[in-house]
């Protein structure tokens, strides 16, 4: 267990090292460890895909769809290989069990190097956390936007070597030789004879080949989905009200449950009367279950009908043990972060140069000291599980993004197996990191133990949802930059302090706390690409009693706003437009510098700016963010209201995602990460006080509506490097260019969020 | 037991008058399209159509639709729904889709009573409907484009 710990607490090398070499299975991920179930009129050519006699090309999701795009992009990668006729490509989720449908992306990807930094100790350790990600049990999760460059390979390898098994196939059938047969369109065709056949057709006998030892990938050039702005795969069942998430499930004989979970951080069940609920109609047991994987204390009624449930719930007199965190408030703890700064660093991320020479040096140093609340997910679908559990084996229905985690963590809850846990993995009706949580599903296991064999559906209401949720964490960060006799800047330092998500999610699924230094409390502030004199970049990690968890984009959300309005405070500082500051400190990534000329000519950055049609002044803020591999540039135009709201008419977003494997998913979740992070630039807060979180329903909790939402641009750069992460690169910049662009309207800097104007 | 008219069939529910239509389709019966989102009015996600206007249903007790005819999702038919489906699926507007139910029946109501909006029509229709995936941009579009459909 402890290995694991240390291995997610963000040290992978050694944690990959205690592995072992010898348990290491052989490279390939083509063929699943355990045998596919038999479907004779769809054999599976491999552990990823299966043709049917009807032409069908049934291609497996080792990840969950929550809004982000993924399936469609991932079965692309695929059908591309297999040169199958996009038309016929279906989707079937994959069973959480097998390691060949592990991720083998996220954990590399938590190393704590400066990605710029590609020296041994980055490789190597890369290379041994990507092989302990094979072994590992439990690694089919969904997150960190890892999915489409986890699958590049694997996916189209499959695709590749089931096209080889069917040209096989052909080639024994018509006994001419394999190199005069071609593939098109779901079919084999040898052009000199004249014959052809479809992939239906030559289905069983290619699914009784020899796997293929090597296969010979696509030039860019040959893709003819790769890089297609086709339609999400799953649309039309979105438009008619048969899309299935989780809160849709409706299991033969289903009762639902409803819960009231402990409002005090860290409290427990003290007294309940229960009688006048347990008169009440539809009522079948009220009961309560202790804190489990994140999931506070809580008070379960079960009912025949979901509003019987919610009802009595109501009627339910409770009384809680407040606990040690009676007294909490969230301000206050972010007082104290400010005031741990006062006292240590924490852990160095990146050091270059002697920062406190140059600091000492200066001839002019400027300071600042930033803020950032807690910040909810707010999924649409509220979280919900459904779970039946009969005779010693369970059947969970779960909207997750971690569906590796579930049949151990469920079992443990029923004291059976995990064998005897079987997940069918819904749509999310969004995930944002949320559903990277345990605490619900296993809180559904737990009520279901307690229903005799009869399937519940455990739903939260919008308040517990928002009240219960893992939050994105406060942050206090002060940073420094100095300039030089020259008035050039020659130092620049940022040092942070917040929990750790990471520590506290490992202690959610593994029961022990995770340990070491956690690259996500600093991505966003030592990972930039900008070149300083001299810099040093720290945090501190400050354990807390607020459950924290993954945010869309996570450090970066917080970090990236921190990073790039101080840029724009030297800028200030330097009287440099900041976008040429920008490109100055860029100078040796031309990549970076390519996007932001770009995204210079596209915003029309520099040029006059007419108001709109209410003759308010606008202004323009800029902020770059390199996350998750992609590089995004955004420019805001805002405008400031005489009743000083915030107003952002048009963003526009130039990005660089390497491989765009679907330049029209990409831009929706361009467009989507930008009114995410827009929403919380604006409004998001969640406060703590008395140990209570404050918000309760999208009345205290805003999100952008539509007549707030701006006009979006987006620009993909032409690329063939290898995919990069999308779902989250959209979010980081938005915050810090409306607040560059307050700045420039007002000559009010905002360093705290959500911004608002004194 | 009250008589409900959904989709234009008499279904019969046994809930008690106060349950709110959203749980009466959702539990009683079993129309899962219509979703949950807040409970409270707020965000849309559970808009049905009560005799053809947008009506939140996690807040209207099934005892106000006697006599009522009620479309969800699933019944939603006829030239402007053709024609907002299809342009939902030109634009590929949804995400999620958890919120799109809702965003659907608050567009066809709106289309239905003004064949032309234009984009403050479309704020004042739609900001009651939110989408935490921040499909706006392409909802707005999409709404321009059934329009442009319908007219043909
Ligand atoms: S659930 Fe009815 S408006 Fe939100
Ligand atoms: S599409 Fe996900 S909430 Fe709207």
């Amino acid at each position: 267990m402890k290995r694991r710990h240390f291995l997610l607490g963000g040290v992978g090398a050694i944690g990959a090292l205690l592995v072992g070499w010898s348990a290491l299975p052989p490279k390939q991920r083509l063929q699943a460890t355990e045998p596919l179930e038999n479907m004779p009129y769809r054999p599976a050519l491999n552990g990823w895909v299966r043709i049917g006699s009807n032409n069908t090309v049934t291609i497996t999701m080792a990840h969950v769809e929550m809004g982000q795009g993924t399936h469609t992009g991932l079965a692309m990668m695929l059908a591309d290989e297999l040169d199958a006729d996009w038309a016929q490509v279906r989707l079937i989720q994959a069973p959480p069990g097998d390691k060949i449908y592990n991720n083998l992306s996220l954990l590399p990807d938590g190393l704590p190097f400066h990605p710029d930094d590609m020296g041994m100790l980055h490789r190597g350790a890369n290379w041994m956390t990507t092989k302990a990600s094979r072994l590992l049990p439990g690694l089919m999760l969904t997150g960190g936007s890892s999915s489409i460059k986890d699958q590049w390979q694997p996916l189209r390898e499959a695709g590749a070597s089931a096209r080889l098994m069917l040209l096989a196939a052909a080639a024994k059938q018509w006994k001419v030789p394999v190199t005069e047969c071609s593939t098109a369109n779901s079919k084999v065709t040898h052009a000199a004879s004249g014959r052809s056949a479809s992939y239906g057709e030559l289905a069983v006998s290619a699914s009784k080949q020899a796997l293929p030892k090597s296969v010979t990938l696509k030039t860019p050039d040959a893709f003819k989905l790769i890089g297609q702005p086709l339609k999400r795969i799953e649309a039309a069942s979105k438009l008619n009200g048969t899309a299935q998430f989780g809160i849709d499930i409706r299991a033969p004989g289903m009762l639902y449950a409803s819960v009231t979970m402990c409002p005090v951080l860290g409290g427990r069940f003290k007294s309940m009367d229960a009688s006048k609920a347990q008169a009440m109609p539809g009522v079948k047991k009220v009961f309560t279950t202790e804190a489990a994987a994140g999931a506070p204390p809580a008070v379960v009624v079960i009912a025949t009908q979901p509003w019987q449930a919610l009802q009595a719930l109501k009627a339910v007199q409770i009384e809680w043990d407040e606990g040690e965190n009676a007294n909490f408030s969230s301000a206050a703890f972010i007082d104290s972060l400010a005031q741990s700064l006062d006292q240590d660093d924490g852990y160095n991320y990146y050091e270059q140069g002697n920062v406190s020479q140059a600091l000492s040096k200066a001839t002019k140093r400027i300071k600042a000291e930033y803020r950032v609340p807690y910040l909810a997910h707010a999924t649409m679908e509220p979280m919900n599980c459904t779970v039946r559990f009969k005779e010693g084996e369970a059947m969970v229905w779960a909207p997750t993004q971690i569906p590796g985690m579930v049949p151990r963590l469920v079992a443990d809850v029923l004291g059976i197996d995990s064998d005897k846990v079987q997940l069918h993995i819904t749509l999310l009706g969004g995930g944002f990191g949320r559903r990277l949580e345990p605490d619900f599903f296993v809180q559904a296991a737990q009520i279901a133990k307690e229903a005799n064999g009869v399937p519940v559906q455990t739903f939260w209401t919008r308040e517990q949802d928002m009240q219960h949720d893992k939050y994105r964490p406060a942050c206090v960060a002060r940073l420094e930059a100095g300039f030089d006799d020259k008035g050039q800047l020659s130092a620049w330092q940022a040092r942070s302090a917040g929990q750790s998500v990471t520590h506290q999610i490992v202690e959610r699924l593994f029961g022990s706390s995770g340990m070491g230094p956690d690259k996500t409390t600093a991505e966003g502030a030592y990972d930039t690409a900008y070149a300083f004199p001299s810099s040093r970049i720290s945090h501190q990690i400050v354990p807390g009693p607020v459950p924290v968890g993954y945010w869309r984009s996570v450090g970066w959300s917080h970090q990236g706003f921190i990073t790039e309005s101080f840029m724009d405070e030297v800028a200030a500082e330097l009287k440099q437009d900041p976008l040429a500051l920008r490109l100055a400190l860029l100078a040796e990534h031309p990549e970076h510098v390519e996007l932001l000329k770009r995204l210079a000519e596209l915003s029309g950055w520099g040029q006059p700016i007419t108001p709109g049609a209410d003759g308010v002044a606008r202004a323009r803020g800029v902020a770059l963010v390199r996350s998750f591999g992609s590089i995004v540039g955004q420019v805001a135009e805002v405008s400031v209201a005489a009743d000083k709201r915030i107003r952002v008419h048009k963003v526009t977003c130039v990005l660089n995602c390497g491989t765009a494997i679907n330049p029209n998913l990409v831009r929706q979740q361009v467009e989507s990460g930008i009114i995410f992070g827009l929403s919380a630039a604006l409004y998001g807060e969640i406060k703590i006080e008395k140990g209570r979180v404050l918000q309760n329903n999208f009345y205290d909790y805003l999100p952008i509506r539509m007549n707030e939402s701006p006009e979006i641009v987006v620009e993909i750069m032409p690329s063939q490097a290898p995919p990069e992460g999308m779902g989250e690169p959209g979010t980081p910049p938005i915050a810090p260019a409306v607040a560059n662009a307050v700045f420039t309207l007002t000559g009010q800097r905002l360093r705290s969020l959500p911004l608002k104007l004194a | 037991m009250i008589t409900l008219n959904i989709n234009g069939q008499a279904v019969q529910v046994e809930a008690t008058d106060d349950t709110p239509l959203l749980w009466v389709l959702r539990g009683e019966v079993g129309l899962t399209g219509t979703k949950f989102g807040c409970g409270m009015a707020l965000c849309g996600a559970c808009t049905v159509h009560i005799d053809g206007q947008a009506t939140r249903s996690c807040i209207m007790p099934i005892s106000a639709l006697a006599g009522k005819q009620i479309t969800t999702i699933e019944g939603l038919q006829g030239p402007v729904a053709d024609a907002v489906r299809a342009a939902w699926t030109e634009i590929d507007v949804v995400q999620c889709g958890y919120c799109q139910s809702g965003q659907l029946m608050s567009a066809c109501a709106l289309l239905q009573n003004n064949p032309q909006p234009n984009d403050a029509d479309i704020d004042g229709a739609m900001s009651g409907n939110i989408c935490r995936c921040g499909t706006y941009p392409r909802i707005r579009q999409a709404i321009h484009k059934a329009a442009e459909i319908k007219r043909g």
